[in-house]
């Protein structure tokens, strides 16, 4: 088993795992950081939802092996103390119900603010439509995310 | 779903002690001194409360939470009238032990009308010890005393203690008769009826909330289980040498199905199969992936959606098995000429598919038990281990965890029974995970099933006569006996909510009921049969304003015009229904949605309304729908709600927004189809759930009420699917009478 270097959340890691196991597992299960969630494990519901380089992406189709030097941040990186402004809307808009899927929407939503920091309600539902919520709290997602962007105060 | 049965006020009890121990020593203590460093001294109150000497207030929430919202609403119960500072409270939930707490458990939408009373009776019952301790402290009479965020005060003088302060004092004193304390006037509410932001928000933001899946346990093991897709099949065979050289994985063994619970007397329906269990989920799942295994399909393994239809068209036309309601005699004058029309409606299986996938985690050690669950019944999974386990109730701890998602699943305990069955063969604690794909293949799926409605209307808007055929695939048969289910009404008893109590004066009022046999098991889905029988009855309703050419909106408030009770017809049921609240709702819906103001072509406006779990709904939602593809867009829900008191109205809001949103899957593109007795869709491509893009502008009205609260963890859900569907009638006047929408059949097709 070869050893894997990694770095999450700005910490270093190295692993004795094949390059081929999802990320997300790795996370999970060896690194104890169980804020990204398992929901599909095809890319389809965007639950695992984690950052590289800034970036969103599948950690459940987001092999070990291909991470390489880029940095992951997880939910748990994402602020020392919820100070995120994404956070922080998360919060005023009182979004969560079981909250399951909220760590994939929160990191998706912080990728789509950095591509777009003033989105317009197409572009929030053309990015976020990868992310499900079974709970229903779509509508106010849509607008933690326009509060983040300063579009609602 | 049936509640718990709601707390005596008589049953409290009163103790002290410290940290840790004080609820499970404090509890059963009589009055005596604190013990302990001073900043670790506790008062408890009674089992919901502990407060310590430096002012916090820890509160204990019983009921689950699964999203819902429970452990909020149950703490502002509680501390509105032990008028602590919402602030200083920290909630944590109650430990599973059934002789202290009786709602261990969240269903039928109950858990804010059970504790409404019992909750409140707590929080006085302390406040009531803390006035006692300070009156005794200043040697004054306790009506002098006023008890306000977190302090009591002395009136005359001016004097304050804080709760903390009172720690000591108030454990000496004797408990005060819970019986006796005055409960506030909904006036003097400086909690109840505010919008509070969730107990349980913070942590749902910063991946610290650790739900079921989440469970981490020094040297644990996880594990997934290779299961017969074929619902009654079997295994047949099964190579496991190539698993067993998975890297990481740990032991490859056969678990048993549990069929019949002899001691409960029900059915349980875990399938069996091959255990895979690896020191990771992802060796497990690859250790399972490395399985050459054929089944057996077994008995019923010719069944598919196709049999099912057939079997069910076919009971719609036989004498029904079970008849609910006949009641009334036709008008003999009636009002003009009589109309009279049929239509028949159609609804599929439907998975829950809760975001966090079903799993458990168990321990079995040579002294008990334990298992850290996300379930909706602790003290059921508790007592159903044990019996399962052969062991005493005492030695099975069960950790109810965050849930991910409930809508109706984790009232089953199927998966900690299998958790259980592959964590004894271990000796170490392991995780048993379900795949996306496990779940939704093996869920207990909301019923399929069809409505033959018939109805007679005069030309004033009179019903003369109203025929509901339901025919189903029963939930009892999933979990009876062969005995219990020759009783034709315990076959049908899951299946006529809604349906056996109309708002609307009929004149004739016929509902009968057939089962239908299915190999999938089916269960409690949100809203139950009010999910299917609303969509029937709210449609037929539309179909007979129409056929009159009356606005369907004004067909029904004159029908309510009355101001009349209907009683429930069943024991546990909801108060009678009120067509006073149901005129309300629907006017208010109508009004901020601009009811009879034009729309675009194209574009439709439908409504539709529901009373259940204690609460009435309307619904208006705009469509509108393309020309050339029929693709419904779902574009505005107004929704009007009357639940009575709205405990936390902002919370109120977020569950019918959520009910909606959840309704919508099974109206635009959820559902479950079967092939070979087995499901075919696996993961979220192919069973398709709402997505933001398809997620409509929503506006949620509250009608304000000070009656005892009403449930809205389901009320949501029920009319949704006949308002789009009445809106689509308007948009394109064709009807949908199967769910989901087919846009072939509204796509405008040029005339040759």
């Amino acid at each position: 088993m070869p050893s894997i270097e990694i770095v999450v959340n700005e910490r270093r890691h190295v692993l004795e795992a094949a390059p081929e196991t999802p990320l997300l597992w790795v996370l999970r299960d060896s690194l104890g950081l169980t804020g990204t969630k398992y929901g599909c494990g095809k890319g389809l519901c965007g639950a695992c939802t984690v950052h590289l380089e800034g970036i969103a992406v599948r950690s459940c189709q987001t092999p070990l092996g291909s991470v390489g030097v880029r940095r992951v941040t997880t939910i748990e990186g994402l602020s020392r103390d919820r100070s995120h402004p994404v956070q922080r809307a998360w919060i005023a808009e009182q979004v969560p119900q079981c909250g399951y899927c909220q760590s994939g929407q929160i990191m998706q939503a912080v990728s789509l603010l950095k591509q777009y920091p003033r989105p317009s309600r197409e572009q929030i539902d053309a990015v976020m439509s990868g992310n499900i919520c079974r709970c229903g709290t779509y509508q106010r997602i849509r607008r933690a995310i326009q509060r983040a962007a300063g579009q609602i105060v | 779903m049936v509640c718990s049965a709601k707390l005596d006020r008589r049953d409290f009890l009163k103790g002290v002690g410290t940290g840790g121990l004080a609820l499970t020593l404090g509890f059963y203590l009589p009055c005596g001194s604190v013990s302990g460093p001073a900043s670790a001294r506790t008062l408890q109150p009674n089992a919901w409360i502990r407060i310590t000497a430096d002012n916090l207030i820890t509160v204990l929430t019983e009921i689950p939470e699964l999203g819902q919202g429970s452990r909020t609403v149950a703490t502002m119960m509680l501390a509105e009238e032990l008028e602590a500072e919402w602030s200083a409270i920290h909630v944590e939930q109650a430990p599973v032990d059934p002789k202290i707490y009786k709602n261990l458990s969240a269903g039928g939408s109950g858990g804010t009308a059970t504790c409404w009373d019992s909750l409140r009776v707590v929080g006085a019952q302390a406040r009531e010890l803390l006035l006692s301790a300070a009156a005794q402290r200043w040697e004054v009479s306790s009506k002098e005393c006023q008890a306000r965020l977190g302090t009591v005060i002395h009136g005359p003088s001016g004097r304050r203690f804080t709760y903390g302060q009172l720690v000591e004092t108030a454990a000496t004193l004797p408990p005060p008769d819970a019986a006796a304390i005055p409960l506030k006037a909904p006036a003097d509410f400086r909690l109840i009826g505010k919008s509070v932001a969730r107990v349980d928000g913070p942590a749902k933001v910063d991946g610290t909330a650790i739900f079921g899946i989440d469970v981490r346990v020094p040297g644990m093991l996880f594990a997934v289980i290779a299961r017969c897709p074929h619902f009654g099949g079997r295994l047949e065979s099964c190579e496991v040498a190539a698993a067993r050289k998975v890297h990481g994985v740990h032991a490859v063994f056969t678990v048993p199905a549990i069929g019949l619970m002899r001691g409960l007397g029900v059915n349980i329906n875990t399938a069996g199969g091959v255990a895979v269990v690896a020191d990771s989920s992802w060796s497990a799942i690859k250790g399972r992936e490395a399985l050459r295994i054929s089944w057996d399909k077994g008995p019923g393994g010719d069944e598919s959606s196709e049999t099912l239809r057939r079997e069910l068209k076919r009971a719609a036309e036989a004498p029904p098995a079970f008849v609910a309601v006949d009641r009334g005699d036709p008008l003999t004058e009636p009002g003009g000429a009589v109309r009279t029309i049929e239509a028949f409606y159609e609804l599929p299986f439907q998975a829950h598919a809760t975001l966090e996938p079903m799993n458990t985690t168990v321990h079995v050690r040579s002294d008990g038990i334990e298992i850290w669950s996300p379930t909706q019944i602790g003290a059921e999974l508790q007592r159903e281990i044990a019996l399962l386990a052969g062991v005493p109730e005492e030695r099975v701890k069960v950790h109810m965890m965050l849930c991910g998602g409930s809508f109706g699943r984790r009232y089953q305990w199927d998966y900690a029974a299998e958790a259980w069955q592959v964590a004894r063969q271990v000796r170490r604690p392991v995780q048993l995970l379900w795949t996306r794909e496990d779940d939704m293949q093996r869920d207990f799926y909301r019923q399929y099933s069809c409505h033959g409605l018939s109805g007679a209307v005069d030309q004033r808007g009179n019903l003369l006569s109203w025929r509901h055929r339901i025919v189903s695939t029963p939930i009892r048969s999933t979990f009876d006996t062969p005995e219990k289910l020759r009783d034709p009404k315990r076959v049908a008893s899951q299946e006529l909510s809604g349906a056996d109590v109309l708002a609307y004066p009929v004149a004739r009022f016929h509902v009968d009921y057939s089962p239908v046999q299915s190999a999938l098991p089916r269960a409690w889905w949100r809203s139950v049969a009010q999910s299917f029988n609303a969509f029937a009855i709210e449609c037929f309703v539309d179909e007979l304003a129409h056929a009159l050419g009356r606005d369907p909106l004004k067909f029904r408030l004159a029908l309510l015009e009355e101001d009349r009770e209907v009683p429930s017809v069943r024991a546990n049921d909801d108060p009678p229904l009120q067509t006073r609240r149901f005129r309300q709702v629907l006017q208010l819906a109508a009004k901020k949605a601009g009811w009879g103001t034009s729309l675009p072509a194209g574009e439709g406006r439908g409504i539709a309304c529901c009373y259940s779990f204690g609460s009435y709904i309307a619904y208006v939602a705009e469509v509108a729908v393309e020309k050339k593809t029929g693709m419904v867009r779902v574009r505005r829900v107004v929704a009007a709600v009357d639940c009575g008191t709205a405990v936390n109205p902002d919370g109120v809001k977020a569950m019918t927004e959520g009910g909606l949103n959840f309704a919508l899957t099974p109206v635009l593109s959820g559902e479950i189809t079967v092939r070979d007795a087995a499901v075919e869709q696996s993961n979220f491509d192919t069973y398709q759930v709402l997505r933001m893009n398809q997620a409509p502008d929503v506006e949620v009205h509250l009608v304000p009420g000070d009656s005892a609260p009403g449930g809205m963890g389901e009320t949501g859900v029920p009319p949704l699917a006949p308002a789009i569907a009445n809106a689509v009638f308007a948009a394109t006047g064709k009807r949908i009478r199967r769910l989901p929408i087919d846009p072939t059949l509204l796509a405008f097709k040029e005339s040759a």
